[in-house]
Order: structure tokens, then C-alpha cells, then sequence
């Protein structure tokens, strides 16, 4: 048997990860091959060495492509080996046209000037392919759908004589109709004998165009086996069995009334109609920790930001705390109010790297430690001296530059910022990403102790040990909608994950 | 474990000998301002070695009254930068309000204080509309204050009719050219000093009260001597000649101000916090249009006060006056250790910044080098300063 593609012993490390853990791949010529695994489990990374992005030397391991050992130092080096991906964000110059996207690169040229004829004639032929025939390669690409641009992106590709296509998750961004496109053309490439390496945590794509599927876990291949021989609840498992041992600290608690409700609560996309979150209604109780769940892109992030009034979109729907209809259109009303948000990202919207410890622990406190617009500096240091002696933040002073902390103690400067508000309800998106197994022990104690004093805590999470192991009551959304209220007792990584991927 | 954190080590501090307690002095306060302080004294050798008359009282005097527009600039021009943006229309600013300073007294005879409050009226009033466009309408600064820059020109031009307006009444002049009397220069030095006590001293018993760390007590007093000293100098050079120029108390009086503005207040915090992270200020609940458009009023009301001394300085109102100014502040909080991106950089690093400019402009003239030179010179300088900025900062994180 011929393979297309084969990886063998693939490890990258970084520094205290172990990102993949000898990863072996072996795709077909000619079929359409399926790589799943959790949001973590190492695609990305596979999907960088594949690429030439992290050169050949920065890992373990060997790449062959037709049964030639490669060694890529750069992207085009992987270019050149046939290899083309096709990016989850789009890559494509949108202030260009569909024709000098394309030749983008590998313009034909003569003596340096453009031929422009040749141009023009070479990407009507590579447009049909994709059955963009009634596209006018002048158009700029910024007229374009979204899914029109992805097809042009594969147009691109083709013409670069790719014989394996990298796509990592194609159809995150496309309708109903594009996506039926988008397979139709897959199925027609690979007639042609084109090797798709297609990357999606949407089972039901997978299992209707994949010939085999290899299931990828903690960095390390779990099987490879051809669709007819797997079942999407084996996926699944596959995906998410790990043992789960004692990571979570237990602690009793018992949920008091209802702090917030919401009814109804629909979150636009800024500038459209389109709808990131559909009409979802929940409640919180004091004292509970309520874990949502759900895949990259479902709409969780927009909620919880929307809730905080920082989400630039539009909103509609009620918000009801403490019996009384409330409305938020700024992070300062919510902080009055009593809401904290530890965003998603520390780096790029929770801390100012620049600053020091005490001033990002102070920064959402401020308007209340000024008198008359001068700040209480011996105020403002003995509560972060308190705070950050009460989540434990190692660093040498309170001077110290949180940019030159680790992820672990800089999302615990995050979360002290957030508790010195004096929260009343504290929303965590992705509160343990990027950080090591201690820090995130400390920060599930943390959870434990607020919610012990009756805080509420919404908690979004992809890592679904921790949604499992730290929610009282767990919701599952996809898509913008709940598809799923599950107890702490009847949640499974299954049943989650079946309802993270749109079944109902 | 706990995290034990630098500030409840006060045990600490007795077992450090004496060379590391003055190193954790020197610490405390901005190192980069020391090296910045070193280039200056060296520039001054440097020039004092090719003339000897650099550094004496008179022309000391005269650079100092150089200096004083440019800070005043420069001051304006760091909160910008640190908010993350640029104010290309400061020198425009600076020749309107001049000019309407001007017109008002000349042409209408009013008189200098009703002057002074309408021309920063004037100040106020652009800030806002250019604040207004940054902040609320989200159009690029660089864009708002380019055009700002060629409009406001463009005004001054139409109501001054193209003719230079002059001449000022005698109070008006002062404000560019007076001196503080003998005496009275002396009464200033010594109230400067006994406020550096008082607020030392206090700053002692608030931290008792909450039961930090504190620094030996003779620190405490080296600090204020030293200060003392430097004081007492400055006054001594400065009154050997003609006393202190009232533009450089008003340079001093503002940076002080604005030094407390940005360290001490609410609204400095918000500021640095923007220019640092916008998006990370923004979800702290800080009000980042407003204070944006805050930032552009300080800056225009900070030209529009450089266009009182500077006509008041040359005793006249010109078309061309304050061309080319916003690039020396910019140069100046450059110089000073600012960082264009934003979040970073300080009032005192920009004025310093503002004296490094002003003593190449005056030891080269005095060298008698030609015109071109000095442009030449201080254009090299600004590279090489951002230079060594970025090269001293890689190789630390390196």
C-alpha cells in the first residue's frame, strides 16, 4: 500500500508541553482522510510541521510524502512537496482580486513584469475546478462570500499543483448550502486522485465525506481506522476517554436562590443580523458553579461578554438579577453591579503586560480608591499586598511587571483583580487554558472557596474533565443554543460531547 | 506557601549592607531618567570643553528660556503617545492661539488676563472638536490632527490677513520674559524645599499608619539634601544673572502638575492603562473614549498656553509661528524614553528629553556651526537614542 502522506514518530515539545507524543499518520493517496480530536489535542501542531511552519529540527520524527522522507525548513519548502492548506481563518488579501489572490506568490512573470494574460487564462481554468466558473476573477475578494472565498483559497492551492490539501476546519464559518458545496467539490477532487487531509470536530461532516479516520488525544494518535468501522459515539469516546483521577478538589456546597435569569437573550454579530447566540434563556444560583460547555466557536464567548455589556454587537432579550429587570451597556455597569468577566485571552484583554502586579490588580477597582480623582496609592497596595497573598501570585514584589510572569500566576493576577470588585457573580471564559496542572489545581480551589461564600460562578470551558469535575449543573451549547442541561451527576464526557456537536 | 512580597520585608532590610541599601534607593526611581541625565551632563561637558561660556549663568539662562516651549509641548505630547495616539496639529495650535492672542490685544486692545482666558478658552475648545473625532468617531489621530495641523494654519492665516501682529502690551511680555526677581527666586527656593520635607515626612506617617516597610530615616534626609542642593544651585546660577525666567517656572510648575496628573491619579492610571491595553481597559470598566478625548484637550490647552509664551517671548504674532514644534515634542518624548506604542514613558523623561534638543540647538550655535548642522545633528540623535533604547532593552530580556 502507497501512502500520500506518512508521519512517523512525531514528537514536539515546548517548553513543559509535550504538544504531540509520537504521532503516527498514514494517509492514503487519493482519500479523504479525517483528523479529530479535542480543542488541544495536538491538530494545530501537527498541522505547523506539516506546513514547514515549525521547521524540520524542531521536532522528532519524519515526515514522508509518496514515500520520499522530507525535511521542510519553511512553508514554501512544503509548498514545493505538494503540501496546501487551507487555514480556518482565511488567508487571502481582501483588497485583491480573486486573480492576483491566487497567482499571489507564484506570479508568471518575465523578466519581473507580470503576464497578466496568462494570469487571467490559468485561474479561469482553476475556478472551474472548484465550480466558481461564474466568478469574475477581477472581482475583489472582499465581494465575496465567505464560502466563495474558500473555494477560491482551494482554487489557489490547485494551482500550486497541490496534491494534498491541509483543510482545518473549512466549514467553521460556512452555511447550510456552502458546506454542501465544499463537500461536493471534495468529493470531485478526490476522483481526481487529490489526498485531503480534513480536520473537523463536526462528526457528522466527517463521517459523511471521510474514507478514514485517525482520532488524535493528549498529543498522541488514538486509532486509524476506515469510517465504516467506527460509530461517532466510538469517535467520541476515543476523543475525550482519558481517566479521570483525582484533579479536582471536592467540595460540598449547596446552591441558594436565584441570582440571575435570563430570558430570551440573543447576541448579534457587530454590524449584522447574524445571530452568534439564539435566544437562550438560563438562571444562576448563588453559591453554584455553572459550567457551559461546548466546541470553539458555539457562541460562549459572545454570550458571557454580551452579559458584561463588552461585546460590540448588538443584544436583545431580559436579564433579571435579584428579581429586578436590569440592563447593561458597559463593563462599568456591570462591575456596579456586581458581574466580573476573566476574559478568554489574559494576554491580550485581561492584563496590561506592561504595568505591574498592583496596578492590573487594582485597574477595575479604581473608582473606588480615589478621593476626589486621587488615587489611595496605600489604599490601593494593601489590597493587592491582601489579594495576592490570597491567591498565592509568586513573584518577587508587587513591582513586578506582570508580563514577565508565568501564565498560571498572570491569570491569578487576573482573577484577583476581578475578586477584588467584590464580585457577586464571577464569569470565567477558559479559566485554566495555556497553564500548568498546579496553578490550575490552585485556581479550582479558588472557584471552591468563592462558591463556598455564595458567589456564583459561570464557567466556560472547552476542557471537559474540568467542566465535569468543577459544575454543579452544566449547560451545552452549539451553534448560538443550549442543547443540553445536564446535573454534576448525569453529565458524561459523551452525552456532552454528542450535545457540543449538535445532536439534540 | 505563601508568596512573601517585598513590601511587609522589613526585617529584611537590616541585614543588607550599606552598599546594596543605596542600590535599592538608586532602584526606586527610574534608571532610565539616570541615563538620561547622564547624556545630558555629557552633552554639557562636551559643549563646555569646545566654549567655555556653555555654562555660564547667562547662556545657561537662555537655554533654559530655549527649553521652555518645546517641554511645554512635550508635556502635552506624552499623555498622547502614552494613550496610544499622536498630536501632529500642536504647533498649528501653538501660531493660532498666539494669533488670536495677538489680534485680541493689538487689534482690540483688550486686556492680558481676559487675553490669556480666551486664547486657553481657544485651546480647550480644539482639543475637544479633535478629541471629539479620535475618541467618538474613531478617525485615526494621525489623520485628525494631520488635517487639524493644516487647518488650523490655514485659519490663523485668514483672520491675521498674513501680517505679523505686534507690539504686545508689558504684562503680556512678561509671561515670555520675565524674571523672577532676586529675592523672590530665593523665597521660591525655599518653599520648594520645605514642601519636599513636608510631603517626605507624610509620606512617612501614611506608610506607618498602614504598616509598610519603611527606608532609614537618614535616606530620607540624604533625599531631601540632595534635593536641597540641587535647588539651591539652580537658583544661585539662575540669579547670578538676570533670576529665574517665568517660563521656566511655568515649564516646572506644569510638569510637576502633569507628573502628578499621570502617577497619582485616577485618570492618569486609566490613561497609561489604555495606551497599554485598550481592549483590557475597556472590559476593566474604564471609560476609554472619554478619557481619549480628555487626553487631546490637555494637549491643546498645553499648545495654546506655548502660544502665550512664545508670543509674548518674540513680542509678536507670526503665520509661521510654531511650525514644525509637534515634531520636536514628539522628538523630545522620544528622547525621553517613550514608547510610540503607547503605556509607557514619563512628564520627566519628556522635558529632560526637551533639554537635550534645546542644548544641542544652543552649544552648536554657540560653536558657531552653521544652521544646517543642527538639524543634521539632532536628527542623528534621535535615532541613535531609540536606538540604544530598544538595544538596551533586547539585550536585558535576552
Amino acid at each position: 500500500m502507497r501512502y500520500a502522506l506518512e508521519m512517523k514518530g512525531i514528537t514536539k515539545e515546548f517548553p513543559g508541553v509535550k504538544a504531540l507524543d509520537n504521532v503516527q499518520l498514514n494517509v492514503k493517496k487519493g482519500e479523504i482522510h479525517a483528523l479529530c480530536g479535542e480543542n488541544g489535542a495536538g491538530k494545530s501542531t501537527l498541522i505547523k510541521i506539516l506546513s514547514g511552519l515549525y521547521p524540520s529540527g524542531s521536532y522528532e520524527g519524519e515526515c514522508l510524502i509518496h514515500g520520499k522522507p522530507q525535511s521542510f525548513s519553511s512553508i514554501r519548502d512544503a509548498e514545493t512537496a505538494g503540501i496546501a492548506i487551507i487555514y480556518q481563518e482565511l488567508a487571502l488579501v481582501s483588497e485583491m482580486t480573486v486573480a492576483e489572490n491566487i497567482v499571489l506568490g507564484a506570479e508568471p512573470s518575465r523578466k519581473g513584469v507580470i503576464d497578466w494574460d496568462q494570469v487571467t487564462h490559468d485561474v479561469q481554468r482553476w475556478l472551474a475546478e472548484v465550480g466558481l466558473k461564474n466568478i469574475n476573477p477581477q472581482e475583489k475578494i472582499r465581494n465575496l462570500g465567505v464560502g466563495q472565498q474558500q473555494l477560491v483559497e482551494i482554487a489557489k492551492a490547485l494551482s500550486k499543483k497541490a496534491e494534498i490539501l491541509l483543510l482545518d476546519e473549512p466549514t467553521a464559518s460556512l452555511t447550510d448550502s456552502e458546506v454542501e458545496i465544499l463537500m461536493g467539490i471534495l468529493q470531485e477532487l478526490r476522483k481526481r486522485g487529490v489526498t485531503c487531509l480534513y480536520i473537523s470536530h463536526k462528526l457528522n461532516e466527517v463521517f459523511r465525506i471521510a474514507d478514514t479516520i485517525t482520532v488524535l488525544r493528549d498529543g498522541q494518535t488514538v486509532s486509524t481506522r476506515p469510517t465504516s468501522q467506527m460509530t461517532e459515539d466510538q469517535v467520541i469516546a476515543q476523543m475525550v476517554g482519558r481517566e479521570l483521577t483525582d484533579r479536582f478538589p471536592k467540595s460540598k456546597r449547596s446552591p441558594g436562590e436565584v441570582l440571575l435569569s435570563v430570558q430570551d437573550y440573543s447576541v448579534y454579530e457587530p454590524g449584522t443580523k447574524s445571530k452568534k447566540v439564539d435566544r437562550i434563556s438560563f438562571e444562576i444560583r448563588k453559591g453554584e458553579i455553572l459550567g457551559i460547555a461546548g466546541l470553539m466557536g458555539a457562541g460562549r464567548t459572545e454570550l458571557v461578554t454580551s452579559l458584561f455589556g463588552g461585546y460590540p454587537g448588538k443584544s436583545d432579550g431580559e436579564v433579571w438579577m435579584d428579581g429586578k429587570n436590569i440592563r447593561i451597556q458597559s463593563p462599568k455597569d456591570a462591575i456596579r453591579l456586581g458581574i466580573a468577566l476573566v476574559t478568554e485571552n489574559r494576554k491580550e484583554t485581561g492584563l496590561i503586560l506592561g504595568m505591574d502586579i498592583r496596578q492590573n490588580l487594582s485597574l477595575a477597582h479604581l473608582d473606588r480608591l480615589h478621593r476626589g480623582g486621587v488615587l489611595q496609592e496605600n489604599e490601593e497596595v494593601s489590597l493587592a499586598e491582601q489579594y495576592s497573598q490570597e491567591l498565592r501570585v509568586k513573584a518577587p514584589s508587587l513591582e513586578t511587571v506582570v508580563g514577565t510572569l508565568s501564565g498560571g500566576n498572570q491569570q491569578k493576577v487576573v482573577i484577583g483583580k476581578w475578586l477584588m470588585t467584590q464580585p457577586r457573580l464571577l464569569i470565567l471564559d477558559e479559566p485554566t487554558r495555556g497553564i500548568d496542572v498546579g496553578a490550575k489545581y490552585e485556581i479550582y480551589q479558588i472557584m471552591n472557596r468563592l462558591a463556598e461564600k455564595g458567589i456564583s460562578i459561570v464557567m466556560v470551558s472547552s476542557e471537559l474533565p474540568e467542566i465535569l469535575g468543577m459544575s454543579d449543573r452544566i449547560l451545552v451549547m452549539h451553534e448560538g443554543r443550549f442543547t443540553a442541561e445536564l446535573s454534576h451527576e448525569e453529565a458524561t464526557q459523551e452525552n456532552i460531547m454528542y450535545a457540543a456537536t449538535g445532536g439534540q | 506557601m505563601d508568596a512573601k512580597l517585598q513590601h511587609s520585608g522589613n526585617e529584611a532590610d537590616k541585614t543588607l549592607t550599606g552598599k546594596q541599601k543605596a542600590m535599592q534607593l538608586l532602584g526606586k526611581m527610574d534608571l532610565r531618567a539616570y541615563t538620561m541625565i547622564a547624556a545630558l551632563l555629557g552633552i554639557w561637558v562636551f559643549f563646555s570643553f569646545m566654549n567655555e561660556f556653555f555654562l555660564s549663568p547667562r547662556n545657561l539662562s537662555n537655554l533654559f528660556l530655549q527649553m521652555s516651549v518645546t517641554s511645554i509641548l512635550a508635556i502635552g505630547m506624552l499623555l498622547v503617545i502614552v494613550a496610544g495616539h499622536i498630536d501632529l496639529s500642536v504647533g498649528s495650535i501653538v501660531g493660532l492661539t498666539g494669533g488670536i492672542a495677538a489680534i485680541l490685544q493689538v487689534w482690540y486692545d483688550w486686556n492680558t488676563l481676559p487675553v490669556i482666558l480666551v486664547t486657553l478658552f481657544v485651546g480647550v475648545l480644539i482639543g475637544l472638536i479633535q478629541g471629539w473625532w479620535v475618541a467618538y468617531q474613531a478617525v485615526p489621530a494621525f489623520i485628525v490632527t494631520l488635517g487639524g495641523m493644516m487647518m488650523f494654519r490655514g485659519v490663523l492665516m485668514g483672520i491675521s490677513k498674513g501680517s505679523t501682529i505686534a507690539p504686545l502690551e508689558d504684562t503680556f511680555k512678561l509671561i515670555g520674559s520675565g524674571y523672577i526677581p532676586y529675592l523672590m527666586g530665593w523665597g521660591l527656593a525655599v518653599v520648594a524645599i520645605v514642601v519636599i520635607a513636608v510631603s517626605q515626612w507624610k509620606q512617612r506617617q501614611t506608610r506607618k499608619k498602614y504598616g509598610f516597610a519603611l527606608s532609614p530615616l537618614y535616606a530620607d534626609v540624604i533625599k531631601i539634601l540632595f534635593y536641597a542642593v540641587l535647588i539651591g544651585i539652580f537658583v544661585s546660577l539662575m540669579n547670578s544673572y538676570k533670576g529665574i525666567p517665568f517660563p521656566i517656572i511655568l515649564v516646572l510648575v506644569l510638569a510637576i502638575l502633569f507628573t502628578f496628573i499621570a502617577k497619582k491619579t485616577r485618570m492618569g492610571r486609566h490613561i497609561y492603562a489604555i495606551g497599554g491595553n485598550t481592549e483590557a481597559a475597556r472590559l476593566s470598566g474604564i471609560n476609554v473614549r472619554w478619557r481619549t478625548m480628555t487626553v487631546f484637550v490637555f494637549s491643546s490647552l498645553l499648545a495654546s498656553i506655548t502660544g502665550i509664551v512664545l508670543t509674548a517671548r518674540v513680542n509678536a504674532a507670526t503665520i509661521g509661528a510654531g511650525t514644525m514644534y509637534e515634531l520636536d515634542a514628539i522628538a523630545a518624548c522620544v528622547i525621553g524614553g517613550t514608547s510610540l506604542m503607547g503605556g509607557s514613558g514619563t512628564i520627566v523623561g519628556a522635558v529632560i528629553g526637551a533639554l537635550v534638543m534645546a542644548s544641542l540647538d544652543n552649544g552648536m550655535s554657540i560653536m558657531n556651526m552653521e544652521n544646517f548642522w543642527q538639524f543634521i545633528v539632532k536628527g542623528g540623535v534621535l535615532i541613535l537614542a531609540v536606538w540604544f533604547d530598544m538595544y538596551s532593552r533586547r539585550k536585558k530580556t535576552a
